[in-house]
């Protein structure tokens, strides 16, 4: 089984406070900690474990930074085999019709039978690459994926719908599968593995390495135009309790207990 | 003209909101364009269902093929990109759900039109449509221009606005489908009900919901005092559940259950809004979040910005002492 995985480098914003820099279309990310998206983080651990039951070989696949590396070797370390990082400034990144045409350009002429992503990015929500890149290489797809069996020749995967509800689906390979989060539960890198990811191989490549026109992925060729990014008021009519936190528990307990609501 | 093109989704015989919901949206962005707003329904003995969406004033397409019986992304993007090459709509949307994100994508690609997924707004403002979509746990909005082209590809958020009530009649019609081509190389296989556990936290009373602010299963004795006190039951977040904190059925959200409770006390929780859209209709919320920008505290009627590690053990003893 040979398997590509695709992983994106993300800013951390679940407790960080969000800036704008002046020019109203960018955000400040100088304070952020960036890692690994965490859907991606559970398509690797599934990739690996594909790789531990069928056998094969497991390529990393990432579009970003140099700083990105750290994020990579993790994902050898865990037991993937040999990475790629695609870097290039060209690409635009707020279209993910856009991220699948270089993703797509990366793997095209390799042999593969799987390509496993995160069913979503955590910082721009869009749920699209995944499927978008399957259509670019011309092969199946199943997003939103919590469960895959290997089979002869194709895979049976559940599909997370609405309302606790599954949808198993089977699809020929070659395809790609989107991964939700809470499929497996992800390793830890052992520390013989990050000592051997700093071996394997990691090749970085531009557009122009790939055979992708940086012309059909950039600005100009997507569709969509960000036109501004605000930040939203979270409009609240809560009562806020202040003090101490010993004073807000204390205060939070009368309320309860007064108001009847236990 | 500027048509806008809605396909409506259901599952198992009913209709999901988000088919409703689209309903407050594409009207007025079709007027606003000089066109109409069309429901395009797939499926199999869809009579019932069109009855339902002809209510909303709209023109309804019923496209009756046992193929559509259960949904087939492969099979949707077909029929799709015949459709739209016939029926030549400015915008055609659907939902942002586990069926709408897998299809929409590839049809993008296939056909070459512009996507943008996710949307909660969507207008016609100065010749252009824009779509407003959130970014970075919704703590980042931004407005999106589709430049010019045949027809502009939408994935439209299930609960982003409430869908409206009912008007005129409409008319329906009925569509050959454009579906030719058998898909062998994917097949549905069956449905696959959610588990039932211990407790079904639709019916409980109290619920003590925790998140990713749990850090650690270590944690989770500070969150069962808290709800032993009270009597309450022990919910969650997707992230809660992902950790293996808490089961798959106590999980509060769009993929998990909606939950009505009397009180409901969220603690580590930022409030994702598939998170809201599954407790929003609590009755009393009580959010408990150290980040002061949080969605949670959108929803919530009681709200203590702190470390839930410091708040909730004093909480506790608190309450222990009240009921005496």
């Amino acid at each position: 089984m040979k398997t590509f995985v695709c992983i994106k480098y993300v800013p951390d914003t679940s407790e960080a406070e969000v800036k704008l820099n002046p020019d109203g279309l960018t955000v400040d990310d100088s304070r952020f900690s960036f890692d690994i998206n965490d859907a991606d983080n559970y398509a690797v651990e599934e990739s690996v474990q594909i790789k531990e039951a069928q056998g094969g070989e497991v390529t990393v696949l990432s579009i970003g930074p140099k700083k990105s590396e750290v994020m990579i070797r993790m994902a050898l370390a865990k037991g993937c085999d040999k990475a790629m990082r695609v870097e290039d400034e060209r690409m635009y990144g707020h279209d993910p019709l856009m991220v699948a045409k270089v993703l797509a350009g990366a793997i095209k002429g390799q042999e593969f039978d799987l390509v496993l992503t995160g069913c979503m990015a955590s910082d721009d929500w869009h749920m699209s690459t995944g499927v978008a890149l399957a259509e670019e290489l011309g092969v199946n797809h199943a997003s939103m994926v919590n469960k895959v069996e290997v089979l002869d020749g194709k895979v049976k995967v559940n599909r997370e719908l609405e309302g606790g509800l599954l949808e198993s689906v089977e699809v020929e390979l070659p395809a790609v599968l989107t991964i939700q989060t809470g499929i497996n539960e992800p390793r830890y890198a052992p520390i013989k593995g990050i000592r051997m990811a700093q071996k394997k191989e990691l090749n970085v490549v531009s557009l122009d390495d790939i055979g992708v026109d940086p012309a059909a992925v950039g600005a100009d060729a997507s569709g969509i135009e960000l036109e501004k990014l605000y930040i939203p008021e979270v409009v609240s009519t809560a009562e806020y309790l202040e003090g101490e936190p010993e004073e807000k528990a204390e205060k939070l307990a009368t309320i309860l207990h007064k108001g009847g609501l236990l | 003209m500027g048509n806008v093109l809605v396909l409506a989704e259901h599952r198992q015989g009913a209709l999901r909101d988000v088919s409703f919901e689209m309903l407050a949206v594409a009207p007025k962005l079709a007027e606003g364009m000089g066109g109409e707003a069309v429901v395009l329904l797939f499926g199999s003995g869809m009579d019932d269902l069109a009855k339902k969406i002809v209510n909303y004033g709209v023109k309804v397409m019923v496209v009756d093929d046992p193929v559509f019986e259960n949904f087939n992304a492969e099979i949707y993007q077909q029929a799709l990109s015949a459709l739209l090459d016939d029926l030549k709509p400015k915008v055609f949307m659907t939902g942002h759900t586990a069926q709408g994100v897998d299809f929409m994508p590839a049809l993008a690609i296939e056909k070459k039109l512009p996507l943008v997924a996710d949307a909660v707004g969507l207008a016609f403002e100065d010749g252009k449509v824009k779509a407003t979509r959130q970014l970075y746990s919704g703590k980042l909005n931004a407005v999106v221009a589709f430049k010019e082209a045949d027809t502009y590809l939408v994935t439209f958020r299930e609960g982003a606005v409430e869908a409206p009530d009912p008007s005129s009649a409409g008319s329906v019609e009925k569509v050959d489908s454009p579906v030719k081509e058998e898909v062998s190389y994917r097949k549905f296989v069956e449905y696959i009900e959610a588990e039932v556990g211990d407790v079904d936290i639709t019916q409980s009373d109290i619920l003590v919901a925790i998140g990713r602010g749990l850090k650690e299963d270590k944690n989770l004795p500070l969150v069962e005092d808290l709800a032993a006190a009270i009597k309450a039951d022990i919910a969650g977040s997707r992230a809660a559940t992902d950790a293996g904190w808490i089961p798959h059925d106590r999980q509060v959200g769009t993929s998990g259950k909606a939950v009505k409770p009397k009180l409901y006390i969220a603690m580590g929780i930022s409030g994702a809004f598939q998170h809201l859209a599954g407790m929003k209709g609590a009755k009393t919320i009580v959010a408990i979040n150290k980040d002061p920008e949080a969605p949670i505290f959108s929803v919530a009627d009681y709200a203590i910005v702190d470390d839930m590690f410091k708040v909730v053990p004093k909480l506790t003893e608190k309450l222990k002492e009240l009921k005496g």
